[in-house]
């Protein structure tokens, strides 16, 4: 035993160990894992650098690294070598202000030289004085030391580039910008008040659904998944109906006005509350009613029973809830630019500083700012997820409640509240697309569907939602299963297997509008070979399925994990391919898994707002899009009808899921 | 579980096997100089293994002595980090496990769930450019001689345990592989199924003929089962030997502890042939050990023989053939276990220590032993095992 134990150095040299040959199955495994970790570092890793890279770039002028010559009329004999700063300290033809600029910035030559006149005929001598000085003459990039000589016609097309320098400017101009730092804090403040409200909602749904015998279960439980069948702008909208300058219950806010915090809890509470309410779900159902016996054998009251076995059981839950609902809420980007009104948040700001003003830096900096508490609350959250599954008892045994009849009406007429919430919402919107104008006039109208009429996309638009939810629905579960597969099942490749699932958790805690920010960075760069893809629905697709790629990914992982890990080996031993076992046996046990990833891509995929409205073209535009666009454009009831479109379609695939499923299962799955 | 040791292991009828592998010139296994190791911890050292054509080997140990680690390296699933391993001249030290020559059965079974139990046996078979029919005759044929040819459209589920485990056996010898691999088959069964099982397991591999090497921590099912079994015990080969051989005559502490139960005492050697327990000299074979040397003396609570209140009465029936050997000892507890009464004696010229004796429920009857009593047992002096003791 001891000579085991004390063996820091092996008896023999580590330069002889064995390397197994690689049988063909190996290869093919490696190959496929290349292609998928090469999918993830293009699709998320380059360009989550590049725009990281590009927050921490300024532009700005260097006067100092230019010189010019100016001659005489013959264009002969030339004056003395001045630089522009020491024009522009003569001038003053450029302030200081001025002089800083994004990467795109041009600034005309003849601004130091106030007496120059196109038609004159004085030569003008342009140079840099280091090598990466650069310059446009009109759209020739010109660099250099070496002096340039043009007459005044073509000097007057002569503009300075920026010099790029890297470091922290940027965040310190945003943090000095009011305006912009107290998004910050709004955000934040958003974020956790909407997190309280929602997880206390939630946790009271869910408790009712696990604790209690309260009737009409299913359907409460259905009820609560239709937020996520429809974009986070349909509840900013139907307050808008409900609450805003014209709706029917705005005396109810007394005064206070439905456009901005108000606006954006309510609105965040109906679209966060089925993601807590399941967790927390998850978390209750899996009770040890052997707990619940011990309580009550101790005569242990209600109150402290609950407070010292209900609450402790779920607190994973609650936890995991509250990160997911404060991460959804302050990287949402569609509900306050809807219902926000002048209340500055960060994912808007983003969106104003990159298609309102162009200023892509500070995109990037406002993008680097939120991906902090997204990470952070991933961070905590995997933590923890990691010790509920420690907590789980193979012995436990199931709580089934007893009914008690004061506690099944609370939680029955609570359960109808938070319906009766969400049915009102959706209702709102229904009522507003059929409906001429709002509240005035009810005649119906199928005027609000007519798409093609608004500015938008129109119909063209919804059918490309379409297209990219079943790509995305239908590449995405591809991609994901085949990497899952590999993390999971692939022997050997350690490294590459802990890289490529760290880069498969990452886009959960990558907020969407960061995601097509960096997008842009990324493939809008002429010098990247995969521009071409740049407007396409390629793009889009590639985006959306990368962005919810995290969920679908561990999705497949925990199917995967179900298998037992001897069937790779026996396959082998009876030498067969894997490829064999991954079609004969992995596929059709995981079907049911890869079921869900599908329309869990699809979902998304209709509804999703943040990550494309950075990516679309005018071939390309999308019915979400379309919803945040007719709304900005004042046409909210079309908005509101596109929105419902959304929500039929993805009421329509859940049903086609559930029959597929059904059909299918019962072919694939008899030996359950 | 090692009470039961107490019955003695018969000799296994193929142990013959065991020794002509020592005088055939190639062996069907080979592995040599074989090290494992992960980071710093050895697993696996210095491992030299000979396994002959037809043979069952078991590995027995300990949970984490290597014994599937060892299983692992031959399969190929684990590759070893220095070693050779030649199976039939052929050298597979890192071949894929797909290109080694074997069957595998796990103790999770790795039976496909959503293919029927034909399906699950003809997997190995199919894609090997076997036609349609043959498949079916030898999946039948497999079927009928794990004795469940009326259960082939069932899925794995829907089987037992015992059931699933032998499809798991019928679907590893399917493609006829020169080697059988089993790892810890029998540890997810009942007790009953095990024995069974163990019997079936045995018969299959003799009517086949094929090498088989068993993975298992339970010395019952190592003694029934092997021809011939590889002790092992952190990262290193104990003893190899048939099951009596290991039984009888282990030949480090380890083993002895480790198969079936020891009393164990810090002795010393006076003499050849005479070794000092306590205060009291006892005659046993002291092999290599020089007068003076430290020493573990071991017996099996078995091994004691009882012989009543006096044993130098003139009738008594079973006259001791050691008389050197034999002591008083108080009966302090005593343990009825079914087949036989476990007795904890304490002699005052063992000193403090307690002996642990078997003594079968007929001798216990017969010379009327009870607890409080006193009564002479004999340590036989062949039976007495001395082991280097570090001082």
């Amino acid at each position: 035993m001891s000579t085991v134990l004390e063996a820091p150095r092996l008896p023999f040299a580590a330069g002889k160990r064995l390397r197994q040959q690689s049988s063909r199955d190996d290869r093919i495994k490696l190959g496929f894992m290349a292609v998928i970790g090469l999918y993830l570092i293009v699709a998320l890793g380059a360009p989550l650098f590049v725009m990281l890279s590009k927050s921490l770039s300024t532009y700005r002028f260097d006067l100092a690294a230019f010189e010019f010559q100016v001659s005489d009329e013959t264009g002969a004999n030339w004056g003395p070598v001045v630089s522009a700063e020491a024009l522009n300290r003569e001038l003053g033809a450029v302030p200081d202000g001025e002089l800083s600029t994004n990467f795109d910035g041009r600034l005309a030559a003849t601004k130091f030289f106030p007496q120059f006149s196109f038609r004159s005929p004085v030569h003008y001598r342009i140079r840099g004085t280091t090598d990466d000085t650069s310059f446009l003459v009109g759209s020739t990039l010109e660099k250099g030391t070496e002096w340039r000589d043009y007459d005044s016609g073509t000097f007057r097309r002569v503009v300075l580039r920026p010099a790029r320098s890297l470091g922290a400017q940027n965040f310190v101009t945003y943090f000095s910008t009011p305006a912009l730092a107290q998004s910050v804090y709004n955000s934040v403040l958003m974020a956790a008040i909407s997190t309280v409200f929602t997880v206390a909602i939630a946790f009271a749904l869910a408790y009712g659904l696990t604790r209690s015998c309260m009737p009409l279960k299913g359907l409460f439980r259905g009820i609560l998944t239709i937020p996520i069948l429809v974009p986070s702008l349909l509840p900013g909208i139907a307050l808008v109906y409900l609450f805003g300058n014209q709706g029917v219950f705005k005396d109810w806010l007394m005064g206070y006005s439905i456009y901005g915090p108000i606006g954006i809890v309510i609105g965040s509470i109906f679209f966060t509350l089925p993601h807590a309410f399941l967790i927390i779900l998850t978390a209750l159902s899996v009770a040890d009613a052997r707990h619940y016996e011990a309580a009550a054998s101790l005569k242990a009251s209600k109150w402290r029973t609950f407070k010292t076995v209900t609450v402790p059981g779920a607190r994973f839950g609650l936890v995991s809830a509250a990160f997911v609902v404060f991460t959804l809420v302050i990287t949402d980007f569609g509900l306050p630019k809807v219902i926000g009104g002048q209340y500055g948040m960060l994912a808007v700001d983003i969106y104003k500083q990159v298609i309102g003003q162009q200023n892509f830096e500070m995109g990037a900096v406002v993008s680097v700012i939120l991906l902090v508490p997204a990470i952070l609350a991933f961070v905590v959250d995997r933590r923890m997820q990691k010790r509920q599954v420690a907590l789980l008892s193979a012995r436990a045994v199931p709580y089934s409640p007893k009914p008690n009849t004061r506690t099944d009406a609370i939680c029955f007429a609570f359960a109808c509240l938070v319906s009766l919430f969400i049915l009102g919402m959706i209702a709102m919107c229904q009522i507003a697309a059929l409906v001429k104008f709002w509240p005035y006039d009810l005649t119906l109208t199928t005027r609000n569907f007519a798409f093609d009429l608004m500015d938008g996309g129109g119909w063209a638009a919804y059918g490309n939602s379409i297209r990219l939810a079943l790509l995305t629905a239908l590449f995405g579960s591809l991609i994901v299963f085949a990497g899952a597969y590999m993390v999971e099942k692939a022997d050997g490749f350690r490294v590459g297997r802990g890289i490529f699932h760290f880069l498969a958790m990452m886009p959960m805690a990558v907020p969407g509008m960061v995601l097509g920010l960096a997008y842009i960075f990324f493939f809008n760069n002429p010098a990247n070979p995969l521009n071409t893809i740049y407007g396409t629905m390629t793009i889009l697709v590639l985006s959306t399925v990368t962005h919810f790629y995290t969920v679908a990914h561990l999705t497949a992982l925990t199917a995967l994990k179900q298998m037992d890990p001897e069937f790779e080996s026996v396959a082998a031993s009876l030498k067969q391919p894997f490829h064999r076992l991954f079609f004969r046996v992995t596929v059709p046990v995981c079907l049911p898994a890869i079921l869900n990833i599908a329309i869990y891509l699809f979902v998304n995929a209709m509804t999703t707002v943040s990550a494309v409205v950075f990516l679309y073209s005018t071939d390309t535009k999308l019915a979400s899009v379309a919803v945040l666009n007719m709304d900005d454009a004042g046409d909210i009831a079309p908005a509101a009808a596109m929105g419902m479109m959304i929500f039929y379609t993805n009421v329509a695939a859940k049903l086609i899921h559930a029959l597929i499923a059904r059909g299918l299962l019962k072919r694939t799955q008899a030996w359950r | 579980m090692r009470h039961a040791l107490s019955i003695e292991p018969t000799p296994t009828t193929s142990s013959h096997t065991a020794d002509a592998a020592a005088g055939q010139p190639v062996p069907y296994l080979q592995i040599s100089d074989l090290w494992k190791a992960y980071g710093d911890f050895v697993a696996l050292r210095d491992i030299s293994l000979s396994i002959a054509k037809g043979e069952f080997i078991c590995f027995l140990g300990p949970s984490g002595c290597g014994k599937t680690t060892l299983l692992r390296a031959i399969a190929g699933l684990d590759l070893q980090t220095q070693g050779t391993i030649l199976q039939d001249g052929r050298n597979i030290s890192t071949l894929p496990a797909s290109s080694r020559d074997y069957g595998i059965v796990f103790q999770s079974y790795a039976l496909f769930p959503n293919l029927t139990i034909e399906q699950n046996i003809a997997f190995g078979l199919e894609n090997t450019g076997r036609s349609k029919e043959s498949v079916k005759a030898r999946v039948d044929e497999l079927l009928g001689m794990v004795g469940l040819a009326a259960h082939g459209k069932k899925y794995p589920a829907q089987l037992s345990g015992g059931q699933q485990q032998r499809i798991a056996l019928a679907r590893a010898i399917a493609i006829s592989p020169g080697l059988l691999l089993l790892d810890e088959p029998l540890s997810a069964l009942d007790a009953k199924v095990r024995v069974h099982l163990r019997h079936e397991i045995k018969a299959l591999q003799r009517q086949l003929g094929v090498t088989t090497v068993m993975v298992t921590h339970d010395q019952e099912e190592a003694l029934a089962m092997a021809d011939r079994i590889v002790v092992m015990n952190h990262g290193v080969i104990e003893q190899v030997g048939s099951p009596t051989e290991i039984y009888r005559h282990p030949e480090t502490l380890f083993v002895a502890d480790f198969i079936g139960e020891t009393n164990q005492f810090p002795a010393k050697v006076v003499a050849d042939g005479e070794i000092e327990i306590g205060h009291s000299a006892f005659r046993c074979p002291t092999g290599d050990f020089a007068a003076g040397d430290a020493a573990t003396a071991v017996v099996r609570p078995v091994d004691i023989i009882p012989h009543g209140a006096d044993a130098h009465a003139v009738n008594a029936a079973d006259r001791p053939s050691t008389l050197q050997n034999l002591i008083d000892a108080e009966v302090t507890e005593m343990e009825f276990l079914g087949m036989f009464w476990r007795t904890r004696l304490t002699a005052p010229r063992l000193g403090e220590r307690t002996l642990v004796a078997d003594f079968s429920v007929n001798a216990v009857r017969r010379l009327a032993i009870q607890t409080g009593g006193v009564i002479q047992v004999e340590i036989p002096r062949e039976r007495l095992l001395l082991y280097p003791r570090s001082a």
